[in-house]
């Protein structure tokens, strides 16, 4: 088991020289301070109103994540090979995107078998063909990964789609200012304020050829009854844009405009986060009310980019995951510099059958399911649950995949009986525009707060850090 | 064979709605066996109207409107040279490879009870799927009652399966949902018919399948009439299922009673 304060079992003696500091401080604080900075920062996390809404909990609709005052921290030269692994993998991904909806040669090369492109549900027929500003689809990334050792990271999950998690990001990184300025002063931390600077500016780069040099961008939210609400309103604040619901805005002859005080203004570019399909009824789901009708119709007449675009699913969808390193070496000619897990696709046979075999050992998953739904830990279920599990798998197999269970690293945590490792995940925001991809230096640690547990998804109690990127 | 069309379509809002878009697939294309001799889509209050192709190649019109309407009207007004291709559809504007018209719809995704039928057919046919094919269609024919007083209700290809009556377009996507299964490509058509009676006067327009047949190629099934493609039709659209090939998706703003009158003549 790695831990990335003390390392390996092994070198348990020693500290790994980014956490140095760290360690004389937390040697250095007393416990009683360490947990009077803790109850301060769920104080101000709960004046702030940062919230998260779990599905299916009838008790607590929205309930405080809980944060970790204890930072991660990633040295420079780890965060480079994290940043060069993760802007190879947004190209490779937008490579992949711009081909499967114009001239399919991935699939001419035989590089993925056609069937689980058209039969995707995440694939977007009424995408093909459809030209999109720059050739950018995935414009905001949120990529799932995971560190074994020293050395290896493992890209659990590229996350296309409407990726959330960065108002924490931003949240945490203020309140760690706000209570531990003399812990800061110890480091030279990257900054990540500017993330809303370099998403607004990454937006307006791709705005389409039609719309003025100063574009109008705004961000289109499904509502307040959507569990990432707060993070819509958070960032339409930061970025300065108009915070609109699918009602504020109206389509006429292929442009779309909001409404406003003044009457309609043009809208340039929709950083939307409502899914594909519920977009336009008009070409979607018919009964969403949600969407804006005659969007895709503008969208097709490059009036308005929509941020990401729509069909995107297709790039992160769990079983062309298990293609990844096929697909950057199809599109770039380079091998991953970030690793994938090794991914049985039940969908083949022989992988069943493995699957089947060894599912007490490995994690499998839903191919469509998110937010560690649809999830099985063999290690961590008891004989009942997998056999419910099996069922499930064997009626329908090509809707699973099924990896083996990664040792994540551990962070030291703030736990009940003081300060344990608990293991860790990390998601940094990728941001593609015109010409230029940027990464800010961090991302959103969660982390598994129960001991030993492996899941760390918010809608299953996993809590927040900080994530401290150093400067050279 | 040469057809003359009159398709008007009539919308009206009580109180006037605020604006509305409408998205129009009314204007077929050629193919090897289809000539589109004259035709003119108008739309009333007078718009502007953008010309597309969507993502299946049908040709699209998109209305809208951001100011009181009492009304919106849509009028087809053409003529097309037909030829009998013994249901064999070529030439037609392709942007896929066959394989995708196995996808799954809401609408056309298959239950047990059309699993089964799959099953059945493709057994008794010796999986040809030409054979399969008329079989399913003659199947469907006799199985499902032809049920105009469902024109207005949504329904998926299991549900009308299961309910026994719905109109051509429930047997269109039965049909489709089985030979899906039975691994044939397949795809609704939406258009019109000449009816063989001679009376011009229709309701509705008309909805059929193609299916995709090794050898062949595209070939056109009408499971509500239980014949294959002929001159007497005029292929407009097609899609996934009804949705991807309406002739009409619209959306009005405001909030107000929607009434709709379809009046259609087809004939010589």
């Amino acid at each position: 088991m790695f831990d990335e304060m003390q390392g390996s079992e092994q070198s348990r003696q020693v500290v790994r020289p980014a956490y140095a500091a760290l360690w004389d401080w937390l040697g250095e604080t007393k416990p009683d301070v360490l947990d009077f900075r803790r109850r301060e920062a769920e104080l101000l996390f709960r004046r702030i109103g940062i919230t998260f809404a779990v599905y299916g909990d009838a008790e607590a609709h929205e309930r405080l994540i809980p944060f970790d005052i204890i930072p991660r921290i990633l040295s420079a030269s780890e965060w480079d090979v994290l940043h060069r692994g993760l802007v190879q993998r947004i190209k490779a991904i937008n490579a992949f995107v711009n081909d499967i909806y114009h001239r399919r040669e991935i699939l001419k090369a035989g590089v993925l078998p056609e069937d689980l492109i058209f039969q995707n549900p995440v694939f977007r027929p009424e995408m093909n063909g459809q030209k999109v500003p720059h050739d950018v689809y995935v414009h905001v990334a949120g990529i799932d990964v995971v560190r074994t050792d020293a050395e290896t990271f493992y890209v659990l999950e590229d996350n296309a789609r409407t990726p959330s998690g960065v108002s924490y990001m931003l949240e945490n990184r203020e309140i760690m200012l706000r209570l531990f300025p003399e812990l800061f002063s110890r480091y030279r931390v990257a900054p990540v304020e500017h993330y809303p600077d370099e998403l607004l500016q990454t937006l307006k780069s791709v705005a389409p050829s039609a719309a003025s040099s100063d574009p109008t961008v705004v961000l289109l939210t499904p509502g307040l009854h959507n569990s990432a609400y707060y993070e819509h309103s958070f960032l339409a604040d930061k970025l300065g844009i108009e915070l609109v619901e699918g009602r504020d805005l109206v389509v006429k002859d292929e442009v779309v405009h909001m409404r406003t005080t003044e009457g309609l203004k043009r809208v340039d570019v929709i950083y939307r986060r409502i899914d594909d399909d519920f977009l336009d009824p008009l070409v979607f789901r018919p009964d969403s009310a949600l969407g804006v009708p005659g969007l895709m119709s503008a969208y097709q007449a490059d009036n308005v980019t929509l941020a990401n675009a729509v069909g995107t699913g297709i790039a992160d969808d769990k079983a062309i995951y298990s293609y990844m390193p096929q697909i950057l070496k199809f599109y770039l000619g380079e091998d991953p510099i970030l690793k994938n897990v090794p991914t049985w696709r039940c969908r083949e046979s022989d992988h069943l059958t493995y699957v089947l075999e060894h599912i007490g050992e490995l994690v499998t998953k839903e191919v469509h399911g998110s937010g560690g739904y649809g999830m099985l830990i063999g290690p961590a279920a008891d004989r009942a649950t997998i056999a419910a599990f099996c069922a499930k798998l064997k009626s329908n197999p090509k809707d699973f995949i099924a990896q083996p269970t990664l040792a994540l690293s551990t962070c030291p945590t703030c736990v009940e009986d003081g300060i344990a490792p608990r293991h860790v995940d990390l998601r940094p925001f990728v941001l593609a525009g015109r010409d230029r991809i940027h990464v800010v230096p961090g991302g959103l640690t969660r982390v598994a707060m129960p001991k030993g547990s492996l899941v760390v998804n918010s809608s299953q109690g996993g809590g927040t850090k900080d994530t401290w990127v150093l400067d050279r | 064979m040469r057809i003359s069309i009159a398709h008007s379509t009539v919308y009206r809002y009580e109180p006037p709605a605020n604006g509305a878009v409408q998205v129009l697939r009314l204007t077929p294309r050629n193919h090897d066996s289809q000539y589109v001799a004259r035709w003119r889509i108008d739309v009333s209050p007078d718009a502007q109207l953008a010309m597309r192709e969507d993502a299946f190649g049908n040709i699209t019109h998109v209305f809208s409107a951001a100011r009181p309407l009492p009304e919106i009207r849509v009028d087809v007004d053409g003529e097309v040279e037909t030829q009998d291709g013994n249901g064999v559809v070529r030439g037609t504007a392709e942007r896929f490879p066959q394989s995708l018209f196995l996808r799954d719809t809401d609408l056309t995704r298959a239950d047990a009870a059309i699993r089964a039928l799959a099953e059945e057919i493709g057994t008794a046919n010796g999986c040809i799927p030409l054979d399969s094919l008329h079989a399913l269609m003659r199947r469907l024919h006799d199985e499902i009652a032809y049920d105009t007083a469902l024109t207005n209700t949504p329904m998926s290809a299991a549900e009308a399966f299961a309910l026994k009556r719905g109109v051509c377009r429930d047997l269109t996507h039965a049909f489709i949902a089985v030979a899906r299964c039975l691994g044939i490509p397949a795809r609704y058509v939406a258009g019109y018919l000449q009816l063989a009676d001679g009376i011009t006067e229709q309701e509705a327009g008309h909805a059929w399948a193609e299916a995709f047949v090794p050898d062949l190629g595209w070939v056109g099934f009408d499971p509500a009439n239980a014949i294959c493609q002929t001159d007497a039709y005029v292929r407009v659209a097609v899609g996934l299922d009804s949705l991807g090939a309406a002739p009409v998706r619209g959306a009005r703003y405001g909030i107000s009673a929607e009434s709709l009158e379809v009046a259609i003549k087809v004939g010589q």
